[in-house]
């Protein structure tokens, strides 16, 4: 761990909502092509976590490195351009627009057309254009998207719904993606298939950080995993580690009287 | 195989972009037969009204449909092209293109003035702001009698001319005009199918997805703010060469609701939608002429109908009425793949 080359990096994080000091002084750093996932009962500090990371929150103390650059002040669409991208606990479907006009904002930051150019339909928006319609294809037909391409999100079954969230968050060819919650209510086979597309996007080289409470899919697929309960660090390790960490058995099932 | 060829039924991204191909194509088919039908000055008038509100229900709908904010304040933005373009021309003695320019980019940069600080907020502050800023300017209108002629109004505006066709009457301004709408559509159906058209929807759809996917929310909603006030300057700007005469009552606040109606009944977020609206209301708007002190409480009803049973607007409602039938129409195939 010491002279190793982490991608992200969270140094003696805390935030505090009124009162409530919702996380303390957390620390943890992501190495490059991991499945690293972040567990813990409800409340702990997961999404804050997340969100902190992705600029919606700005940490009252602390720092956080992105490949080695200092990302605490950074605004949310300034993080994204960075290579971050991440999914939601409650989906986010942009529902007025197609599976496939979902996937191609994802490529907003790949692509520069503004204003004026659009309105008048440049031929470099052109040009844009089909690029952007390549990539979108390759990403739909990554997750099984394709047939859903020209259906309105909106209307689409909850499952489905969550992969064009992973799909939007692919076109943004991210170096990290955070995932809050991909497998809440999924059935056992929708959840299977999301572990196998989670190893399978690690293949591309991306680093994914996970938050979830299936705990058979975290135990199956991550590297490292990180405990929280009331917003501080209480566990971390590899999955076997975790398992039997006394500490870990006690945040989740209460102690043995 | 079966759902093989429904799924190339349904998906049809190609056809998609041929079919505003070819509504554009008849648009401009209509724009030009119309006039061999319509002899009636009258009715020519009342098509030209309706292309003027066109351009600024376009204008609009990018802004509530697309980018989900409201504005109050259209009125005085339609209200700044026709004063800035009237004081110019007749105060000055501008030429009246170049100040139809100046009027644009003024009124744009006076939307710029109050949409940064509105839309920095969040919550409908854009609303608010809008409002006293339309009700504001109407009366600047009547009182800066110097320059705008008070409440009787600035006479004399001279009609546009290109070398030496001059637009001086209905049917030539009924041309002028009607272009002015199809390029003006045509540019918002090219911003939509674009990166910045589909980033506005997303900020419609969800903020924080569309800002985490790297879009700066904030940024395109003034932009788009400023955009629509531009197209309701042109508008106007054409509606005072084409009238030749302004006066503030044409620019209260009862105007702003007429084209916020329009969106709303045409469809939030559809640009034939716009056409529609602003057609069908505009039509509803003349055959009350007649009772004026109506006007009102049948906008009112209209309105809260529309919000109660087709809260989409008209065309919105019909295009996902389609959309839904081809999602049941595609799992129910896949769902017969499965078991057959």
């Amino acid at each position: 761990m010491s002279n190793s080359n982490p991608i992200l990096k969270l140094v003696n994080i805390s935030i505090n909502f009124g009162g409530l000091r919702a996380i303390n002084r957390l620390s943890f750093q992501v190495e490059n092509g991991q499945i690293f996932s972040l567990i813990g009962p409800n409340g702990a500090g997961k999404t804050t976590a997340i969100n902190i990371i992705t600029g919606i929150y700005h940490p009252a103390d602390g720092e956080i490195y992105f490949e080695g650059q200092a990302l605490s002040r950074k605004r949310p669409h300034q993080v994204a351009r960075m290579g971050i991208a991440r999914t939601f606990q409650n989906i986010q479907m942009f529902q007025n627009m197609t599976v496939r006009e979902n996937v191609m904002v994802g490529l907003h930051t790949r692509t520069r057309s503004e204003f004026v150019r659009c309105l008048l339909h440049t031929p470099m928006v052109r040009k844009e254009e089909r690029a952007v319609r390549r990539r979108c294809d390759e990403v739909l037909e990554f997750l099984n998207l394709t047939p859903r391409a020209d259906l309105l999100a909106a209307g689409l079954p909850y499952g489905d719904q969550k992969r064009v969230e992973i799909a939007r968050t692919l076109a943004t060819a991210p170096a990290l993606l955070l995932l809050d919650e991909p497998v809440a209510g999924l059935n056992m086979q929708e959840t299977h298939e999301m572990s196998d597309t989670i190893l399978k996007i690690r293949e591309r080289g991306i680093t994914v950080v996970l938050v979830a409470h299936d705990m058979n899919m975290v135990m199956g697929i991550s590297d490292t995993i990180t405990v929280l309960n009331y917003g501080e660090k209480i566990a971390e390790g590899g999955p076997q580690e975790i398992q039997n960490d006394p500490g870990v058995i006690e945040a989740y099932l209460g102690r043995e009287l | 195989m079966e759902n093989r060829k429904e799924y190339e039924e349904v998906s049809m991204p190609r056809s998609l972009r041929h079919k505003d191909v070819i509504c554009f194509a008849i648009l401009a088919v209509v724009i030009t037969l119309i006039p061999v039908f319509v002899e009636s000055k009258y009715h020519l008038i009342v098509l030209n009204i309706i292309g003027l509100n066109t351009i600024v229900v376009v204008g609009l709908n990018l802004l509530i449909g697309f980018a989900g904010q409201i504005s109050l304040g259209h009125a005085a933005f339609y209200g700044l092209g026709s004063y800035f373009s009237g004081i110019l021309t007749v105060n000055y003695g501008f030429p009246h293109w170049p100040a139809m320019v100046v009027a644009m980019v003024t009124t744009g940069g006076i939307a710029y003035l109050i949409g940064y600080p509105a839309l920095k907020l969040r919550g409908h502050y854009l609303v608010m702001a809008t409002l006293g800023f339309g009700i504001i300017i109407n009366i600047l209108m009547g009182e800066l009698e110097q320059f705008t002629g008070g409440h009787d109004g600035l006479i004399g505006i001279p009609p546009l001319s290109i070398g030496s066709l001059t637009f001086d009457n209905d049917l030539k301004s009924f041309y002028l005009i009607w272009t002015f709408v199809f390029f003006c559509m045509l540019a918002a159906r090219n911003l939509l199918r674009s990166r910045v058209g589909r980033a506005l929807r997303a900020i419609h759809g969800s903020e924080v997805a569309a800002n985490s996917l790297g879009v700066n929310t904030a940024s395109y909603k003034v932009k788009v703010f400023v955009l629509s006030a531009m197209f309701a300057s042109v508008s106007g700007s054409l509606y005072a060469h084409y009238i030749t005469f302004i006066s503030p009552s044409t620019y209260d606040f009862y105007y702003s609701i007429q084209v916020v109606t329009m969106v709303i009944v045409g469809g939030m977020g559809s640009l034939w939608g716009s056409l529609f609206g602003a057609a069908v209301l505009s039509l509803i708007s003349e055959a009350l002429h007649v009772a004026k002190q109506y006007h009102v409480i049948a906008y009112g009803v209209f309105l809260s109908l529309m919000l109660i049973f087709l809260p989409e607007g008209v065309l919105v409602s019909i295009h996902h009425f389609y959309q839904n039938r081809k999602l049941k129409k595609l799992l129910a195939a896949e769902k017969g793949g499965l078991t057959g």
